[in-house]
């Protein structure tokens, strides 16, 4: 178990699962937010493309993924923006090319062998192919969205939680809602060396659903949701080398197995929760009456008490 | 501008019209709402009620005529936090779980932008939530409130920022009387204030006293516009809008 944490290789893949735990989570609470949960799924068929680039022009394939998901994302949120009927089948079309797109030019990059095993290394994740400058660019793109999503919080979540009224209160909608999707881009990019393109997505949307089973705020969702993320990878990084299997597969059915066991535990939570309020709303009645004596003397009641 | 002794109306509309999916909705809507004036917009189903306020606040664009915000033309206004909007609804809840003051929080953005969130900020949500009676629930989940509670929980996110012009699209649509009576009280304070609203409503209920005038829609004009108790005349579709004046 020790001599794991010695090999370099291991290293690389552990720093990069601590990482992609962490971003993952806290960009996809958005998305969960505004019902969008498989905005990321369709950001990774597209990053196939991205890879397919790479490997056929034999540049890194991550940051061809970048530049590819980033301009996905951006047409995606185009068109969700427009909010127009025909959407759905742009969205298809964009994400079905973009899978056969990315095959097609893996089969004929030079060099790749048969059907190409560092394909499956990007579809399903690899601890093995990590190389030091993978978990660089990963560490730079990870700290990116980190900044973003954190620290635009109150921001995000407005624009999430009721965008008609964000844009009443002034903030900069369009341009939020853009920058959201490019970090939602990029952390496919970045989550895609350890889960792999096809589960890329379940780590960005399985911790959250997870942690809102036992939370009622949005920030203890998002610290929750995170602090599952970095849990089922680098648990997910640990069994694929114990029991070698691909890492995405044991990272996303840990996070199942989570909120498996979270909707067990949440049953009687939420039996206790539906009977607090039940026990405030046997108050509501006299509400009326103390806001109305608030009223009567200036509204400073609450604030005096 | 010209008359700088007059504060300009908070919302002016000109012969405003405006389409939703190609459909004419408004044709040649003028609504003013003069500063400290309660104006109630009331019309049947699909008479561009909704879709007026939405045209005031720059969500739905419009094709013709123009749009004034305190005196500053739609497109160029930027005085968001003048404005305090509550949108029609049945929910106040997204996909992930929120408190009741994290919802309300969003309301003040207006002030603090892209700057981070600051003690007045806080206190002004504790007193948004007072005004509404909902302190004592801050910290619970919206999800887990009644519609009513819900409803509330949105007019005190207008109300965070201490707004000139409150607009409120069908704000005691499903809400229970206990929190009828709240909003009504809040309103008044509001109006007390001397803020200006724009309320839209499916008849004027409890509001009634507090309203200076009511502007009656029907297939997106103005058919009547004065006091909300008498009505001037009788029009084509009195049937369904005589009885708000009861």
């Amino acid at each position: 178990m020790t001599d794991m944490f010695s090999l370099l290789f291991m290293q690389r893949a552990l720093l990069a699962a601590l990482l992609v735990g962490v971003t993952a989570p806290s960009i996809g609470i958005y998305l969960v937010q505004r019902r969008q949960a498989l905005m990321g799924d369709g950001i990774g068929h597209v990053a196939l493309t991205g890879i397919g680039l790479g490997l056929f022009f034999q540049t890194s394939p991550v940051w061809m993924a970048v530049v590819v998901c980033v301009a996905a994302a951006v047409v995606m949120e185009l068109v969700r923006s427009r909010g127009n009927q025909s959407g759905d089948i742009a969205l298809a079309m964009l994400f079905y090319g973009g899978m056969a797109c990315g095959r097609l030019l893996v089969s004929k990059a030079p060099g790749a062998s048969g059907a190409g095993g560092s394909l499956d290394s990007y579809l399903w994740g690899s601890i093995l192919a990590m190389e030091d400058s993978d978990v660089v660019t990963i560490a730079a793109l990870g700290a990116v969205v980190l900044a973003v999503t954190l620290g635009l919080r109150r921001q995000l979540f407005a624009v999430c939680q009721d965008e008609e009224f964000a844009k009443v209160t002034g903030l900069p909608v369009r341009l939020l809602n853009l920058l959201l999707a490019v970090m939602a881009a990029v952390t496919v990019t970045v989550a895609m060396r350890v889960v792999g393109v096809l589960l890329v997505s379940a780590l960005m949307v399985v911790p959250v659903a997870a942690a809102q089973l036992l939370t009622r705020s949005f920030r203890a969702t998002q610290a929750l949701a995170v602090a599952i993320g970095v849990l089922v990878s680098v648990g997910g990084v640990v069994t694929s080398y114990q029991a070698d299997v691909p890492p995405g597969s044991a990272i996303v059915l840990l996070a199942i197995a989570c909120f498996a066991v979270f909707t067990v535990l949440a049953a009687p939570l939420a039996r206790r929760r539906y009977r607090d309020p039940a026990a405030v709303t046997g108050t509501e009645l006299p509400i009326p009456v103390q806001s109305g004596a608030a009223a009567g003397s200036g509204g400073g009641k609450g604030l005096a008490q | 501008m010209t008359q700088p002794t007059r504060p300009p109306a908070p919302v002016r509309l000109t012969a405003a019209h405006a389409s939703l999916g190609g459909r004419p909705v408004l044709r040649g809507v003028d609504l003013t709402v003069a500063p400290g004036e309660v104006v109630a917009l009331l019309g049947g189903n699909g008479s561009g009620k909704s879709t007026t306020v939405r045209s005031v606040i720059g969500a739905v664009p419009l094709t013709g005529g123009e749009r004034e915000l305190f005196g500053v033309p739609g497109a160029r206004f930027r005085d968001w936090h003048r404005i305090g909007y509550v949108p029609q609804r049945t929910t106040a809840a997204g996909g992930v779980p929120a408190t009741v003051r994290e919802v309300v929080a969003t309301g003040r953005l207006a002030q603090h932008g892209l700057l981070p969130f600051r003690r007045r900020d806080k206190a002004a949500v504790a007193r948004a939530l007072e005004a509404v009676g909902m302190l004592d629930r801050a910290g619970d989940g919206v999800a887990d409130l009644s519609g009513g509670q819900q409803q509330r929980v949105l007019i005190a996110r207008a109300l965070v920022g201490e707004p000139e012009l409150l607009i409120m699209d069908e704000p005691m649509a499903g809400v229970d009387l206990a929190s009828q009576r709240v909003l009504a009280d809040t309103l008044r304070r509001q109006v007390a204030r001397g803020a200006a609203v724009l309320l839209v409503l499916h008849e004027l209920g409890p509001l009634e006293p507090l309203i200076d005038r009511a502007v009656v829609l029907n297939e997106g004009r103005v058919r009547q516009d004065g006091p909300p108790a008498a009505p001037d005349h009788v029009h084509p579709h009195a049937d369904r809008t005589q009885g708000l004046f009861a």
